[in-house]
């Protein structure tokens, strides 16, 4: 791995949403490679390059807490904004909270610290001025003053992640005490195929030494 | 409008006396309590409606100020006249193929919506373009110290039906419960994104008005539920770079809340048996801090 990046993060809360517990929201034990891609991108990316995760280490026990909170239930349709943009005026324009109400509650988890080791790759839209060593040097830039598009988040936005670069050479941080250091997590969230209508992947998760192995993308245990 | 240049992160620290700041539907409306710590939790949601309320009571629905995510007490009750008007077709449910229209329609939203513009908003289902992600994100606010909800018991000098009168036979008297915090001092987190604020539009007007609404909001959310409740300090980093110039988590702990007197171990019970402070020395290169209130 020439180009690769590990980068420390942590957070008070995270939640990494299972797909198939959406309504109340229940996190998975660890976090996804597709979330852990996301606080990549959050300090850089550019339609030039992809990035893929390589292995997630868990630092932290494993430990829930619920949440309850009210939230609404429906989306605006973009019918509606034409029409108030033909209008001119938003009136009316607008979700009523009181009678959307829903209340949901989230299971999620508490006091996560990881080490996420990626790279990344040239895609197809990489100009002539693209060079890996370019945007490896603007990560590492960013990722050591704390620099960031925007801020990385453990799952869902209110729940903010700090993150560290782990310079070449160092040593990875020891695991806290009363880690489970080998677990096997069952099926979990890869990624999703944005280029094929949005098709979920999923992969077999195991920790192994508190080191949980990312298959690549494109491999045969990573199932649509 | 032009967006902002720099990143921002924030600290905001309010207290409630004798009040509720956010009830947990989980457990009867009490406050909201982290069970590992006892301290007290405000939603950032709770925060974030707040805000919107104390826009739309400013600036009263003037253009470029409208607020999507209403409440109904503020509502100017054009609804139904509206939604008539617009005739709102239920099979669209997709974004239009046509991308350059969807930009339009994001485009607009941002424009006339503060809250759209500022937290973003899902809309429509399937294609990514309908989302927006805004500028400004908010954490959970904690409590400094743990928290002690009391449950007060009140009386009502009257019933709702006859069917209790009756069974009390002309008593009236009912009974109410009221949770409420005697003291709590919270402090928040807030992230702003430069490079967010460059695709919704938000400006240098929408942030002074976001400072202007956390200083205020409490001032107009006043209820029998939520007792004192007051904004005692907003404390702003500003980076040079609008990318940042230093990771979020060092300004914040530059910020330190601690007893007036450190030898005081009981309850605390006013904003005045704190100690805040900013060790400004501390601070990076490229990252100055300012002090709103």
């Amino acid at each position: 791995m020439s180009f690769g990046v590990r980068l420390e993060i942590w957070g008070e809360r995270a939640c990494f949403t299972r797909p198939e517990m959406k309504v109340e929201r229940v996190s998975y034990d660890v976090i996804t490679p597709s979330a852990a891609r996301g606080i990549l991108e959050a300090i850089h990316w550019k339609p030039a390059i992809r990035w893929h995760i390589d292995r997630i280490h868990v630092l932290n026990p494993i430990r829930f807490e619920s949440i309850r909170r009210n939230e609404v239930g429906g989306k605006l349709s973009p019918a509606s904004v034409a029409k108030a943009m033909k209008a001119g005026s938003t009136a009316g324009l607008a979700t009523y909270v009181d009678e959307d109400r829903q209340q949901r509650a989230a299971t999620v988890l508490r006091d996560v610290h990881y080490l996420i080791e990626a790279h990344f790759q040239l895609t197809g839209r990489a100009g002539p001025d693209d060079s890996v060593g370019k945007h490896l040097d603007i990560f590492n830039r960013r990722a050591r003053k704390g620099q960031c598009f925007h801020a990385p988040c453990l799952g869902v936005r209110e729940f903010p992640a700090s993150f560290e670069l782990l310079e070449e050479g160092a040593l990875p941080p020891e695991p806290a005490a009363g880690v489970e250091l080998d677990k096997d997590l069952g099926w979990m969230l890869h990624d999703i195929d944005f280029a094929d209508g949005m098709t979920p992947h999923f992969f077999r998760a195991c920790m192994k030494k508190g080191v949980i192995e990312v298959p690549p993308w494109q491999a045969v245990e990573v199932k649509a | 409008m032009t967006a902002i240049a720099h990143r921002y992160e924030f600290v905001y620290l309010f207290d409630v006396t004798n009040g509720n700041p956010n009830g947990d539907p989980d457990a009867g409306n009490l406050p909201r309590l982290d069970p590992e710590t006892n301290c007290g939790l405000v939603t950032d949601v709770a925060l974030k409606r707040k805000i919107r309320n104390f826009v739309t009571l400013d600036k009263d629905g003037s253009t470029g100020y409208a607020i999507y995510m209403q409440e109904k007490a503020v509502l100017n009750n054009q609804h139904k006249r509206a939604y008539d008007a617009l005739e709102i077709k239920p099979e669209d449910k997709k974004l239009p193929k046509d991308e350059a229209k969807a930009r339009e329609i994001t485009a607009w939203m941002c424009a006339n919506f503060f809250d759209v513009r500022t937290f973003g908003a899902v809309m429509t289902t399937g294609v990514n373009a309908g989302q927006v992600r805004g500028p400004v994100q908010l954490a959970f606010a904690t409590s400094v110290e743990p928290v002690l909800p009391l449950e007060i018991s009140i009386t009502r000098m009257a019933v709702t039906t006859e069917k209790e009168a009756e069974a009390q036979s002309g008593d009236n008297r009912t009974m109410g419960r009221k949770h409420i915090l005697p003291y709590g001092l919270y402090r928040a987190h807030g992230f702003v994104s430069a490079k967010l604020a460059e695709r919704t539009g938000f400006s240098d007007d929408d942030l002074q008005l976001l400072w202007r609404a956390l200083i205020n909001m409490f001032e107009h959310d006043r209820s029998a539920a939520r007792g004192e409740m007051a904004a005692r300090k907003l404390i702003v980093f500003e980076h040079d770079n609008a990318m940042g110039n230093a990771p979020a988590h060092v300004l914040f702990d530059t910020v330190k809340v601690t007893r007036a007197k450190q030898e005081d171990d009981g309850p605390a019970r006013s904003f005045a048996d704190y100690r805040v402070k900013v060790d400004a020395e501390m601070l990076p290169q490229g990252v100055s801090v300012r002090e709103y209130l």
